[in-house]
């Protein structure tokens, strides 16, 4: 569905992405793991079109979207959650909602769209209760939560999610992770970016680990999760817990 | 039956996105962990961030066994000594042996591919695989033993040392139904239980795997015939792995590559350029996903081709053709590797003898056997001829223990092998 190769980008003279290539086939999770200012976001709003790539291909569905604009490219049905959930605290969670539709209007329709508000509220129960409220007097979780329901609005090929964990408890983490799964059980496709690399790893099928802007391991959720690097680095285990 | 279908038959464009993907990501780790390969790299300021695609490969430079040689022991692990759970390593009879180490993802996929290979034949969770390649820092035993129990097959561990007799008794009795040796040892096999009296038809077997020496397509006809068997090629080497590189699929056309761990190329040894599909040179490989000891470029000294098409199997991945030979002057005898530098090193240590000889592989019942004819000195030839005997026992003993293999050793005459200059002439007969 999604495949980059030698994918360059940054900001300003700035190289972040120093010749990245990957891929997520249809029905996957798979997830890029790293620690802060690893390329990680860097990555996902290059795909998503709020950065111009510098150099290499990205194809998606088989065409390329390389440079496209944000908009565009979610019209081909390329959606992001962003990093810190940016959703509008002065519009009521459902007016937020609805916003997410926005580029799917036209496909949608007005069935559509109530359709897509009754799918999102059962995913998310917490929402429909919270309907009229303004998005700003939400919690931590439930902001993540609309920012989630918002991408899914325009019914997106491609859910790519930037750093979901940031910032919420852990049983609110574990409730976003469950959702995560449960949507990619249903058919979705989803691009995970994760510091926690524990978490993410527990939901996705693949995985990626990058390191200043260069991919240094690949392979199953598995098989990172058995790679003793990934482990020191990520998965907060020292040499003595590793052995035991 | 084709045991992972999600990479053996993914369409090509496909792997090789995965090729770059894996060939890249190794490129990294080597460069940050192993001193050999970034010192290489900036050296020869190749810029790994320039390899885009598997064809970019030919910028980057090749690894040798003396490279690997060199760093023994540990010096090419890109893995902290206790991320290792496996060693193996080459016999080492010249100079240092090569040291090859695995992580625990490393063992996983080798016994995928081993798994592989046997499921490509028909193996399955019926069978009983007797396992005659040595349990030893040689690959070979362990290679196949992890990859038969994944498929759930009943291993027999049967090792190849001890007598053939016994072999053939487990066989018998345990009703071994695969055989996974070297070629040689099969033909040991069909020649004894013949000489025993037991019809091939008393046996179970029906699947031979063979690897670890090169045969040919006349050998294999020969061994189905007296073993009633389906027998089977496969490739390998510890260098870059262990058995299960490469494997025959039904067809017995070609050995398909594991692709989604090692990309493959034939080179001319002598321009060092691709070969194109079809014309014979030296394989190379280069791992994808091996954490332990990855290698770059490895030049193998082994000599076979590219096959063209698509294999009716349904696998996508290349084929090779089947080895047909070395670009050095290695000589495999029944699973023993001799270098004819080694004879020599040997008889510099016998009194009496020259190092001037000559090899001769003879063929008997389908089993090779070496001869080494030794030039004696002068004055020990016109000595007693007990001293001749003894000392041609003697060559006969060093060679047995240096190289492992029985060899039969004939004197000749001062002067008779084309003089000082002429040191080795290895001949097949």
């Amino acid at each position: 569905m999604l495949r980059i190769r030698n994918l360059e980008s940054g900001y300003g003279t700035l190289r972040v992405l120093k010749g990245v290539s990957m891929h997520v086939n249809p029905g996957e999770i798979v997830t890029i793991i790293g620690a802060n200012g690893s390329g990680k976001s860097t990555l996902l709003a290059t795909v998503s079109g709020i950065l111009r790539p510098a150099a290499g291909e990205i194809l998606f569905g088989g065409d390329s979207i390389s440079g496209l604009p944000a908009e565009k490219t979610v019209h081909r049905g390329c959606a992001l959650v962003p990093e810190g959930r940016q959703i509008f605290g002065t519009m009521t969670v459902k007016e937020n909602l609805i916003l997410g539709a926005y580029p799917a209007r036209k496909k949608l329709g007005r069935d559509g769209i109530k359709a897509g508000l009754e799918r999102i509220y059962g995913y998310f129960p917490k929402l429909k209760e919270r309907e009229g409220q303004l998005g700003g007097t939400l919690s931590g979780g439930e902001q993540q939560m609309l920012a989630i329901g918002r991408a899914l609005m325009s019914g997106p090929r491609l859910l790519m999610l930037d750093e979901p964990s940031t910032g919420l408890a852990p049983i609110i983490v574990k409730a976003i992770f469950r959702i995560i799964s449960r949507l990619r059980d249903e058919g979705n496709t989803i691009l995970l970016v994760e510091q926690n690399a524990r978490a993410a790893l527990a939901v996705a099928d693949r995985g990626y680990v990058i390191e200043t802007g260069q991919i240094i391991l690949e392979g199953s959720s598995g098989e990172l999760l058995n790679n003793n690097d990934v482990q020191r680095a990520y998965l907060g285990k020292d040499y003595k817990s590793i052995s035991e | 039956m084709i045991y992972n279908p999600e990479y053996e038959t993914m369409p090509r464009e496909e792997i090789e996105q995965l090729q770059i993907e894996r060939l890249q990501t190794t490129l990294n780790r080597v460069y940050r962990n192993v001193a050999f390969y970034k010192n290489k790299f900036d050296e020869m300021k190749i810029d790994i961030g320039k390899i885009k695609s598997v064809a970019d490969m030919k910028e980057l430079p090749f690894t040798t066994k003396e490279d690997l040689r060199e760093s023994y022991p540990y010096g090419m692990f890109a893995v902290p000594l206790k991320d290792i759970v496996r060693i193996h390593s080459s016999s080492g009879t010249t100079g240092k042996p090569i040291v090859v180490g695995y992580t625990k993802n490393d063992i996983q996929h080798w016994s995928a591919m081993t798994a592989r290979l046997l499921a490509a034949v028909g193996i399955n969770e019926h069978d009983f695989v007797q396992i005659a390649f040595d349990y030893s820092l040689f690959t070979g035993g362990f290679g196949f033993h992890y990859g038969a129990e994944r498929i759930g097959a009943s291993v027999i561990p049967s090792s190849s040392h001890g007598n053939i007799q016994k072999q053939i008794f487990i066989m018998k009795d345990y009703k071994t139904t695969a055989l996974l040796s070297a070629p040689s040892f099969a033909v040991e096999v069909a020649n004894k239980i013949r000489e025993m009296g037991i019809h091939p038809e008393e046996l179970k077997l029906r699947y031979g795997l063979f690897g670890a020496e090169p045969w040919s397509d006349e050998l294999r006809g020969r061994i189905e015939d007296n073993l009633h068997i389906d027998a089977y090629d496969n490739y390998g080497l510890s260098e870059v792995m262990g058995p299960g590189v490469s494997g025959e699929c039904p067809e017995k056309n070609g050995l398909h590559v594991n692709e989604d761990h090692f990309i493959i190329e034939v080179i001319d040894p002598k321009t060092l350029l691709p070969m194109p599909a079809g014309s014979e040179g030296e394989l190379v490989f280069t791992t994808i996903t091996k954490e332990g000891f990855p290698l770059i470029r490895y030049r193998t000294g082994d000599v076979a081709s590219l096959m063209e098409g698509v294999c009716p199997c349904g696998r996508t991945f290349a084929r090779m053709s089947r080895v047909t030979g070395r670009t050095d002057d290695l000589i495999i005898i029944r699973g023993v590797k001799v270098f004819p530098t080694q004879v020599e090193e040997i008889l510099l240590k016998a009194e009496g003898a020259t190092p001037r000889f000559r090899l001769i592989i003879e063929n008997r019942d389908g089993l090779d056997e070496l001869e080494i004819q030794v030039e004696v000195s002068e004055k020990i030839f016109n000595d007693e001829i007990k001293n001749l005997l003894n000392l041609k026992g003697k060559i006969a003993g060093l060679i047995e223990e240096e190289l492992g293999l029985a060899v039969r050793v004939t004197l000749v005459e001062p002067e008779t092998l084309g003089g000082n200059g002429e040191k080795r002439v290895v001949t097949g007969k």
